[in-house]
């Protein structure tokens, strides 16, 4: 069926869109921008800030343009002067309730409401101040995230995040009229209710006032610091979002620019999470297997299938507040992150003759929820807090400005050699289906001794931006120990964004779906969508940004987990043998329920 | 323009005849003959909108849904109205009758009455009645079933969709329209959400015949109306009257001799000076209203009046728009900075631009009428703002 | 199980445990205890599978769900204009002076909460106030002082 075509015209230049189309859509394709903020690519329409109104010829009032859709013969004029003048009073009423301290504000220079402020050339204040008048908190409670009331206007963005894409319902619209506000659960501190502290809330908020709690001036003086010895490790997604934040467009490969810029920040070691993720896999594949071997040929009851995946804490959290069930499910696997927070101050302090008590870990992350992770009881295993501070891609992105790096410009340079070696398994760590995909590869391979039957090993089944996918394969040619596997047909399921998630696991709960594995990531598209990474994002930039991971997969020499010789070496030297005892010390933890209330 | 004398009529709270003969007489004829009198008859909402009430069910069954609904809005909040508490209170029946006839005749099978929580009391009453309706709809053959939710405290919820929103359980939020309740409304089925007083006058029509009712009222509105007269008065309380009569004349029947302005349509409506009665008539073609007229004598400060409607609109936004959620707020506070002479007189200029602003760009009608009243008030009586 | 949680529970099982079901759920509790508690209010989203900051966000809409606790007669004197015309200040500061509380206040009994609301469609009869559900008009400073008092015996 071919769609019904409408048209209109736009500011008197014809134009002709698929019914259904909105007001501002139809706009766009005529490349006239019109000005939103409550409007966003990834949430359904609110239609409540009004700031994309339109006149349409004939009507008294004024057309939401994103709300609005066309109809045939419509006259719609974006720049009339009834519309400029509604446009510049709502902004400047937005900017009456918005404590605009722009030059002390962490999102000076990444607001929309700045911008709007500044292409309208509001000028001095027209209306009374309303923000000193009420009281209004800052609300620092929780590692991950800071959420100011002062700076809101209301968007409900953040909202639409919580509840659309992630369907966790931490924060909700409270009272009505003047008193309407962004609020948690009875206005009770974020660190006390169900948020996840995943950050979308944060990447999608048009001011400052969800913003990441920001650790760059701790960091900054452990780095000055002689006595310390900072050891810095990088996520997989933060290389290809890096650039965005400095100059470089979406989907850009940055590693060996941040790798250099890391150094000149004055890190005493620049690392790589990817090492962990490598080891990850070794874990967790083995882990899989044990489980497998434990319900198949021990007829073990008490294992617990499917198993999911542990790497991202925006997930872990949900778990524990939504499906506490299930969390004997979960791989016991700590995080890469952790995993590398446990290694720098135990094998790393070892090798390198540190004492691990001057050892200040850093991380970079493209993640909030990593924030809150490395403040948990359960991440103590070395003896110290083994991450003592994780920074976001974005506030990386502002130490290399402060420090006056010309990045654009930068040579490119090499992770140190220990614990800087990686493959491309662990790259792809960053883009869902990832660490499905590496977990395969390493899998395949330990069963049947042969490569994943994959062209060129991209398992592309797994990739894909659809919000859950399902993927089988039934194992063949298995060596002899892993016999019990012959002809088993390996059911696997990946999610992204909680709001899938939870539709997936209700689906396990009621017994409609029946997996083996499951990978979990809380952010869309994966940690390359995460929390942390640079702003704006929106469908078109996330799949720019899984194109440059399965990119670098590509590019790397080798892709498969188990091909790290690092890996090889720390088993030899330290760990001994995946789940073995000093694994199980270091490596892996257990969660505890969580009121979901 | 012509106006109409001021006539008092009295059909509204005319005991209502025989329930049962009157549907199964519409229900002896066709749907679409009826719909084509009621829209012929020329009956406009009574909640204020004044949308054709005939189109509006026509447009109703004709939507396609497996389920429809009907909802008479008895959250009457518009301040100086009180006309629906006394429909209920009297004649109840017959906007019983009015919904069962609209769940006919666009082929819905359930109604609800939304009644404001300030309106608890009349509810043993109102249950009581329907489950007797609802017996008596049963044994005429008629699949309508009536029931009652209540609202919980919120002007904004006589906005149709936000209404709609509360009956779902959610914030009383409007909704963005299109889609319109006709197409989406309740649980996203096709619904009719009419005004107590407009149902009581679907029930006239099929009574007395369309041809009876349009020679009440003048060519834009056609019929009669509730008044709910408060404030400087020589009698209060409801009045049936002719629609398009002259504010003037109204002024010598229900003054106290001394006025000063009228509000005509409660806070969301329009402030009639002293100098504007004759040439103002009251209907669709001068100043439509839901019913309240408010009316203030010399005595009165107009700067009180309407520092006491922002207060309202500031409290009763639904808070989810721009201009409506901050320009109340900003009208309300800006006229008491003018007072204590914060600000320049010349910066009502500046609220009377924000509150056109408002009328055009806010998202429902209630952002969009706080400018009718701030307007009016601050262009009659702007000396009594400022000073 | 608490008392809340069987109270709410019954709720559910009178109403039904879709969204629809929300408003008829709070406003029964409204009815019984004259606010909604966050203990409530998380038996309210576990029964409804809503999240607490939803039923909040519901509930604090409505200015006849409290949400901070509240006197067992709940005492709204109408604020709006004609009221106002029409001597509720006086009447407001009588029931100040007899409950020794101001506007937003409870009395220490716990009895009486003094509230003002919007318009309660009794402009020709003002000024008009509600205890709970129950409705006085054409008050006056006098008579609203014998009113309390009846229910300070009740």
């Amino acid at each position: 069926m071919t769609q019904k075509m409408i048209n209109l015209t736009i500011n008197n230049i014809p134009v002709t869109v698929e019914e259904g189309t909105t007001i501002l859509d139809a706009a766009r394709k005529l490349n006239i921008r019109i000005p939103t903020l409550c409007y966003h690519e990834d949430l359904c329409v609110a239609g409540n800030c009004r700031v994309c109104v339109v006149e349409q010829v004939g009507m008294r009032t004024l057309q939401a343009s994103c709300a609005v859709p066309v109809r045939e013969n419509m006259q719609i004029l974006t720049n009339s002067m009834k519309v400029r003048q509604a446009r510049k009073n709502i902004i400047e009423l937005l900017l009456s309730e918005h404590r605009a301290d722009c030059t002390k504000c962490y999102k000076n220079g990444n607001c929309e409401l700045q911008d709007l402020a500044n292409e309208y050339r509001t000028g001095n204040q027209m209306y009374l101040d309303l923000v000193h008048e009420k009281s209004f908190t800052i609300d620092m409670s929780s590692p991950s995230i800071m959420k100011d009331d002062s700076k809101c206007i209301r968007c409900q963005r953040c909202v639409r995040t919580c509840a659309e894409l992630q369907g966790v319902n931490a924060l909700s619209v409270a009272n009505k009229g003047h008193e309407m506000k962004i609020s948690s659960f009875f206005e009770k501190p974020m660190h006390e209710v169900v948020c996840t502290n995943c950050g979308q809330c944060i990447n999608r908020c048009p001011t400052g006032a969800l913003v990441e709690r920001n650790y760059i001036d701790e960091v900054w003086n452990a780095i000055y610091d002689p006595t310390k010895h900072v050891a810095v490790q990088t996520a997989p997604a933060v290389r290809v979002a890096l650039g965005e934040e400095l100059g470089f467009d979406p989907g850009e490969r940055v590693t060996g620019k941040m790798v250099s810029a890391l150094r000149r920040l004055g890190f005493n070691s620049v690392l790589d999470t990817d090492f962990t993720a490598d080891l990850t896999i070794m874990e967790e594949g083995t882990e899989l297997l044990t489980r497998l071997k434990r319900a198949l040929v021990d007829k073990d009851t008490t294992v617990s299938l499917p198993m999911t995946t542990s790497c991202s804490p925006g997930w872990i959290k949900f778990i524990e507040h939504t499906f506490p069930e299930f969390l004997p499910n979960v791989s016991t696997c700590k995080s890469p992150q952790q995993m590398f927070g446990a290694l720098v101050k135990t094998y790393y302090a070892q090798r390198k003759n540190i004492n691990p008590k001057d050892i200040v870990s850093v991380s970079i992350m493209p993640c909030t929820a990593k924030k809150y992770e490395a403040q948990r009881p359960e991440m103590r295993d070395s003896g110290y807090q083994d991450v003592d501070y994780v920074l976001t891609t974005r506030e990386l992105a502002i130490m290399i400005k402060q420090a006056g790096i010309e990045f654009l410009k930068l040579e490119e340079e090499q992770y140190d050699r220990f614990m800087g070696n990686s493959t491309g398994a662990a790259v792809i760590f960053g883009a869902t289906g990832g660490v499905m995909e590496a977990a395969l590869r390493t899998a395949w391979e330990i069963v049947t001794g042969t490569p994943v039957p994959f062209e060129n090993l991209n398992i592309t089944p797994v990739r894909g931006m659809e919000g859950i996918k399902e993927a089988s394969v039934t194992i063949s040619g298995c060596k002899p120990e892993w016999s019990f596997l012959e002809g088993v047909e390996l059911r696997c399921a990946i999610a992204h964004g909680l709001a899938n998630a939870k539709q997936l696991m209700q689906a396990v709960k009621d017994g409609k779906a029946n997996y083996h594995f499951i990978e979990i990531m809380a952010c869309p598209g994966g940690c390359l969508g995460g929390g942390g990474q640079p702003i704006p994002t929106s469908p078109e930039i996330r799949k720019k940004r899984a194109e440059a991971i399965y990119s670098e997969d590509e590019h790397m020499k080798l892709r498969k987990s188990h091909d790290n010789p690092e890996v090889a070496q720390i088993y030899q030297e330290f760990l001994g043998e995946p789940l073995g005892h000093k694994s199980h010390e270091l490596l892996h933890t257990h969660y505890k329920a969580r009121k979901r209330y | 323009m012509e106006s109409n004398k001021l006539s008092r009529v009295d059909y509204i709270f005319r005991p209502e005849t025989n329930r049962l003969d009157l549907l199964k007489r519409v229900m002896s004829k066709d749907k679409d003959d009826f719909l084509l009198e009621l829209i012929d008859s020329g009956l406009k909402g009574r909640g204020g909108a004044g949308f054709l009430t005939g189109l509006k069910w026509k447009l109703a069954k004709e939507a396609a849904g497996d389920k429809k609904y009907v909802i008479c809005n008895a959250d009457e909040g518009e301040p100086g109205t009180f006309k629906d508490r006394e429909i209920l209170d009297r004649v109840a029946g017959k906007v019983l009758t009015g919904m069962a006839l609209c769940g006919y005749i666009v082929g819905a099978d359930e109604g609800y009455i939304y009644l404001r929580a300030e309106y608890r009391f009349l509810s043993p009453k109102l249950n009581k009645m329907m489950a007797g309706i609802n017996e008596e709809l049963k044994s005429i053959g008629l699949n309508f079933k009536l029931g009652i939710r209540y609202g919980s405290g919120a002007y904004v919820c006589g906005e149709e969709t936000a209404l709609i929103e509360s009956m779902e359980g959610k914030r009383g939020e409007p909704r963005n329209k299109p889609p319109f309740p006709v197409t989406e409304g309740y649980l996203g089925k096709p619904t009719v959400v009419n005004n107590v007083e407009t149902f009581v006058n679907t029930v006239i029509i099929a009574e007395i015949g369309y041809h009876e009712y349009k020679k009440l009222g003048t060519d834009s509105s056609r019929g009669m109306k509730l008044f709910s007269i408060s404030g400087d008065c020589s009698k209060e309380g409801i009045f049936e009257l002719e629609l398009g009569m002259s504010l003037a004349d109204f002024v010598d029947e229900f003054g106290d001799g001394d006025t000063k302005a009228v509000q005509v349509g409660g806070a969301s409506g329009f402030c009639v000076p002293r100098k504007k009665f004759k040439e103002t008539i009251i209907g669709f073609e001068g100043i439509p209203t839901g019913g309240s007229m408010k009316i203030f004598n010399s005595s009165r400060s107009m700067y009180n009046v309407l520092h006491n409607y922002l207060d309202f609109f500031q409290e009763e936004s639904c808070g989810q728009c721009t201009p409506c959620r901050v320009g109340c707020q900003q009208l309300y506070k800006g006229i008491m900075a003018v007072k204590r002479r914060e600000r320049p007189a010349t910066y009502l200029d500046e609220l009377v631009k924000l509150a056109e602003t408002m009328r055009f760009a806010s998202k429902c009608g209630l952002g969009q009428s706080v400018g009718n009243a701030f307007v009016s008030i601050v262009e009659n009586f702007r000396e009594e703002i400022v000073y | 199980m608490s008392n809340t949680e069987n109270f709410v529970k019954e709720l559910a099982d009178k109403y039904g445990r879709s969204r629809e079901s929300l408003m008829p759920i709070l406003q029964e509790i409204v009815d019984v205890q004259n606010y909604v508690n966050d203990e409530a209010m998380v038996n309210v989203a576990r029964e409804l599978d809503l999240s607490a900051a939803e039923v909040y966000g519901t509930a604090s809409f409505y200015s006849f769900i409290e949400t901070r606790e509240m006197g067992e007669y709940i005492i709204r004197v109408c604020k709006t204009i004609v009221c106002d015309m029409k001597g509720k200040e006086a009447v407001l500061r009588a029931i100040e002076d007899t409950l020794k509380v101001k506007i937003g206040e409870t009395t220490p009994d716990k009895k009486f909460t003094l509230l003002t609301t919007n318009c309660l469609g009794w402009c020709h009869k003002g000024p008009a106030m509600l205890i709970n559900n129950e409705v006085f008009t054409e008050l006056t400073p006098g008579k609203v002082v014998d009113i309390i008092e009846s229910y300070m015996h009740k």
